[in-house]
C-alpha cells in the first residue's frame, strides 16, 4: 500500500526540518513545505474522484477537507515565519517539525477510508500537536499541555472502543469482515443495532472530545489560551474539522443502518449543550484567546446540531465547517499579534488595540463580525441555511433556541472584543517593540476576507465540491 | 484451551482490582505491566492457531505494555523526587468496592448485547468493559501524573482486549498504528511528567489549577 503524497511529503519534510541546523531556514522550509503541499493537493484534486487504493482514497468529503486544511495551513505557515522571527528566545526546531507532522496527519484523516486508519490519523494529530501547545514552556503551558494530551487521549481511546464496537456490529452482521466505510455503508442494514448504538455514543464522546463539544471541552480554553496564536489557528481550524468529518462519517453509517433518529437526537442535544455552555462562559470572559476557544466550542456545537438535522443540513454543515475554519484561524492569528504588542491576552492588558495596532485590531473586529455570522459574511449564510432546514423540518422551537444562543454568544464576544479594541493603550503597550507589519496582519486579513468573499459569492467549483461532499455524506440518510 | 483462557481473563480482572487497591505507585505500574503480559498471553491462547500475524502482534504488545512503557514510567518515577505513595482522592477500600461494582455492572451490560460466537466474546466483552471502567475510575480518582498515566494504560488495555475479537477484521497496519500511537503518547506524557516535576516540584495534578474560569 502506497501512502499518498500529501501525507508522505509533509512527514518527510518534518524530519528534514528537524535535522536542519539553521534556525533561520527552518521556518522558511515550513512555509515552503506548506506551499508544496497545496500544490500536491491541487494535483490530487485534479485526479478523477475516488482514485487510489481501497484504504486511502479521496472521496468528495475527503477532497473538501484536504483542500481546506491545505489552504489554511499555508496561511498559518507564512504567518509562522514572521511569528518565529519575533520569538528568537524560543527554539523553533520542534515547533516547525511538529507543525509539518500535524499537516501530514490531517491529510491522512482526509484520505482514510478505514475506520481504524481514520482513528490512527486523528490520534496522530493530537500527539503531533501537543509539543506545539507547549511552545512557551511556562508553568501555565505545561498545565495546558497535560490537560490537552490526557483528556484528548482518553477521549480518543473511547473513540477507538466505539470504532471497535462498530466493527463488531459488522462482524455480527456476517458477510465479509471489512471495516472500510464504503463496504460498511453498503451492508449498513445488516449491522447489529445494539452494538452500533453503543458504538455511536462512544464515538460521539470520543471524537466530540477532540472537537471540543461540551461537556468534554475542558481542555480547549486552556490549550488554545496558552498555545501561540498560530497553533490555536491550526487546532481550531484544522484539527476540529478532521474530528468533525470522522463524526459525520459515523453519523452517516448509523443513519444508513436505520438508527438515524437516535443519532440525530444525541447530536442535537450535545450541539445545543455546547452552544449554551459556550454562551454562558463567554459572558464576562476577559481573556481574548479563551474567548476564541469558547467561540470554537460554540461553532462545534453548531456543527453537531447541523449534523443532527439530517441529510438536508449536510451542505450547510460543510459550508459552516469551511467558513468557521477560516474565520476562527484569522481571529487567532490577529489575537496573536495583539498578544505580542500588549504582552498579555486579557482585557486588563489589551486596551485600545485599534489605536495601538490599527491593522490587526481592525482585522480582529471584522473577524468578530465574521465568526458571529453577521451579514454579509459567509457564516451568516451557513447559519441561515441551518435555520431554514430546521424550520422546513417543522422544528420551530429548535430554530428559535438556536438563534437565541447565537445572540447570547454575540453579546458575550462583542463585549470582550470592544473592551479590548477601544480606549487608550496601556503604558506597556505604548512602549513595546511590536509593530503592525504586513507579514503579521496580512495572513489573518486574507482569511477573514475569504469568509467575506465566500459569503458574497460562492465560486461554482467550491459549490460543486460542497454539493458533492454533502451528497456523499447524505447518501443513505 | 478454554479453561486456560478463563483463568487468564480472570487474572486480567484481578489485576484491575490490584491496580485500584495499590498503595504505592510502583505497585500500580507493576500491575499494569502484568496486565500487558496477560493480554499478550490471551491473544496467543485465543488466536494461537490463527497465524504468525497474531503472534507478532501479541509479542509487540507484550514488549510494549509489559516492558517498554513500565520501564519508561519507572524511569520517570526515579527521576522525580516525590513520595511513592499513591495518595488517592478516593480511599483504596472505596476504590476497590467501586471497582468490584463496575465489574459486576460490566458483566450485566455485556449480557444485554448479542455475541457473534460463543467461545471468546462472552469472556472477553465483560472483561474488556470492566477494564475500561477500572481505567476511567483510576483516571478520575488518582491525582498524581504518573498514576493518571497508569489509569490511561488500564483503559487502553481494556480496549485492546476488546480489539482481540476483531483480530481477523483489523488489518495489521491499523493495529501496528494503534500500538505506535500508544507508545508515542506515553512517551510524550512521560516527557511532560518530567517538566511538571521541574516546574512545580511536585507531580500532584491538583497543582495544575491555574487555568480556570
Amino acid at each position: 500500500m502506497l501512502l499518498p503524497l500529501p501525507v508522505v511529503v509533509p512527514l518527510a519534510l518534518a524530519v528534514a526540518v528537524y535535522l536542519t541546523p539553521s534556525r533561520l531556514w527552518r521556518p522558511r522550509l515550513l512555509a515552503l513545505g506548506a506551499a508544496i503541499h497545496l500544490l500536491l493537493v491541487g494535483l490530487a484534486l485534479r485526479a478523477p474522484a475516488g482514485s487510489g487504493g481501497d484504504w486511502l482514497r479521496l472521496d468528495a468529503p475527503g477532497r473538501l477537507l484536504l483542500l481546506l486544511v491545505s489552504v489554511l495551513f499555508l496561511v498559518c505557515a507564512v504567518y509562522a515565519v514572521g511569528y518565529l522571527e519575533q520569538r528568537p528566545e524560543r527554539e523553533n526546531r520542534r515547533f516547525t517539525a511538529c507543525m509539518l507532522a500535524v499537516l501530514g496527519a490531517m491529510s491522512l484523516v482526509a484520505y482514510a477510508q478505514h475506520l481504524g486508519l481514520l482513528w490512527v490519523g486523528i490520534e496522530a494529530t493530537t500527539l503531533a500537536s501537543a509539543p506545539l501547545v507547549y511552545f512557551n514552556r511556562s508553568a501555565r503551558s505545561i498545565e495546558a499541555t497535560w490537560k490537552y494530551l490526557l483528556i484528548s487521549s482518553v477521549g480518543i481511546a473511547l473513540a477507538l472502543l466505539g470504532s471497535f464496537f462498530v466493527g463488531y456490529a459488522a462482524l455480527l452482521g456476517g458477510g465479509e469482515a471489512s471495516l472500510l466505510f464504503p463496504d460498511l455503508l453498503a451492508r449498513a442494514g445488516e449491522l447489529s443495532r445494539p452494538w452500533l448504538r453503543t458504538g455511536f455514543a462512544l464515538l460521539l464522546v470520543g471524537y466530540g472530545t477532540k472537537m471540543g463539544l461540551a461537556p468534554m471541552h475542558t481542555w480547549k480554553p486552556d490549550a488554545y489560551g496558552e498555545a501561540p496564536g498560530v497553533v490555536g489557528a491550526v487546532l481550531a481550524g484544522g484539527l476540529t474539522s478532521c474530528a468533525f468529518l470522522a463524526l459525520l462519517r459515523f453519523t452517516q453509517l448509523t443513519a444508513a443502518a436505520g438508527e438515524g433518529i437516535y443519532a440525530n437526537r444525541l447530536l442535537i442535544a450535545i450541539g445545543l449543550l455546547s452552544m449554551a455552555v459556550a454562551g454562558a462562559l463567554l459572558l464576562g470572559q476577559r481573556d481574548l484567546k479563551r474567548m476564541l476557544a469558547y467561540s470554537s466550542v460554540e461553532q462545534m456545537g453548531i456543527l453537531a446540531l447541523a449534523a443532527g438535522l439530517g441529510a438536508a443540513a449536510t451542505f450547510a454543515a460543510l459550508l459552516h465547517l469551511v467558513l468557521n475554519a477560516f474565520g476562527k484561524a484569522g481571529l487567532f492569528l490577529a489575537a496573536g499579534n495583539l498578544h505580542r504588542a500588549f504582552g498579555g491576552k486579557t482585557t486588563g492588558e489589551i486596551r485600545g488595540a485599534l489605536r495601538r495596532l490599527p491593522y490587526s485590531g481592525t482585522v480582529f473586529l471584522f473577524g468578530l463580525f465574521a465568526i458571529t455570522g453577521s451579514p454579509p459574511f459567509g457564516l451568516f449564510v451557513s447559519k441561515l441555511l441551518i435555520v431554514q432546514v430546521a424550520l422546513a423540518a417543522g422544528r420551530g422551537w429548535l430554530a428559535a433556541l438556536f438563534v437565541a444562543l447565537l445572540l447570547l454568544v454575540f453579546a458575550g464576544m462583542g463585549t470582550t472584543t470592544f473592551a479590548a479594541l477601544q480606549g487608550r493603550p496601556t503604558a506597556y503597550a505604548r512602549q513595546s517593540a511590536y509593530r503592525d507589519r504586513a507579514r503579521g496582519y496580512l495572513p489573518p486579513l486574507l482569511l477573514v476576507a475569504l469568509v467575506l468573499l465566500l459569503g458574497l459569492h460562492l465560486p461554482a467549483s467550491l459549490r460543486g465540491l460542497l454539493t458533492e461532499a454533502a451528497a456523499a455524506l447524505g447518501g443513505g440518510r | 484451551m478454554q479453561s486456560l483462557l478463563e483463568i487468564l481473563v480472570a487474572g486480567l480482572l484481578l489485576v484491575n482490582l490490584v491496580a485500584l487497591g495499590a498503595g504505592r505507585i510502583g505497585s500500580m505500574v507493576r500491575a499494569v505491566a502484568l496486565q500487558g503480559l496477560l493480554l499478550g498471553m490471551i491473544a496467543i491462547v485465543a488466536h494461537g492457531e490463527a497465524s504468525n500475524r497474531v503472534l507478532v502482534l501479541a509479542l509487540a504488545s507484550v514488549v510494549l505494555k509489559a516492558w517498554l512503557i513500565p520501564a519508561m514510567l519507572f524511569r520517570a518515577l526515579r527521576q522525580v523526587a516525590i513520595r511513592r505513595e499513591v495518595e488517592p482522592l478516593l480511599g483504596l477500600l472505596p476504590s476497590l468496592v467501586l471497582g468490584a461494582l463496575t465489574t459486576a455492572l460490566a458483566v450485566a451490560a455485556a449480557g444485554r448485547l448479542p455475541f457473534a460466537e460463543e467461545r471468546l466474546a462472552p469472556l472477553l466483552v465483560p472483561a474488556a468493559l470492566a477494564t475500561v471502567a477500572a481505567g476511567l475510575l483510576l483516571l478520575v480518582t488518582r491525582r498524581k501524573a504518573i498514576t493518571q498515566v497508569v489509569g490511561y494504560l488500564v483503559l487502553e488495555n481494556g480496549i485492546f482486549a476488546f480489539g482481540l475479537l476483531l483480530v481477523e477484521a483489523m488489518p495489521f497496519l491499523v493495529e501496528a498504528g494503534v500500538l505506535l500511537d500508544l507508545f508515542v503518547g506515553i512517551f510524550v506524557l512521560s516527557i511532560i511528567i518530567h517538566h511538571i516535576n521541574r516546574e512545580f516540584a511536585s507531580l500532584d495534578t491538583r497543582r495544575l489549577s491555574q487555568l480556570r474560569e
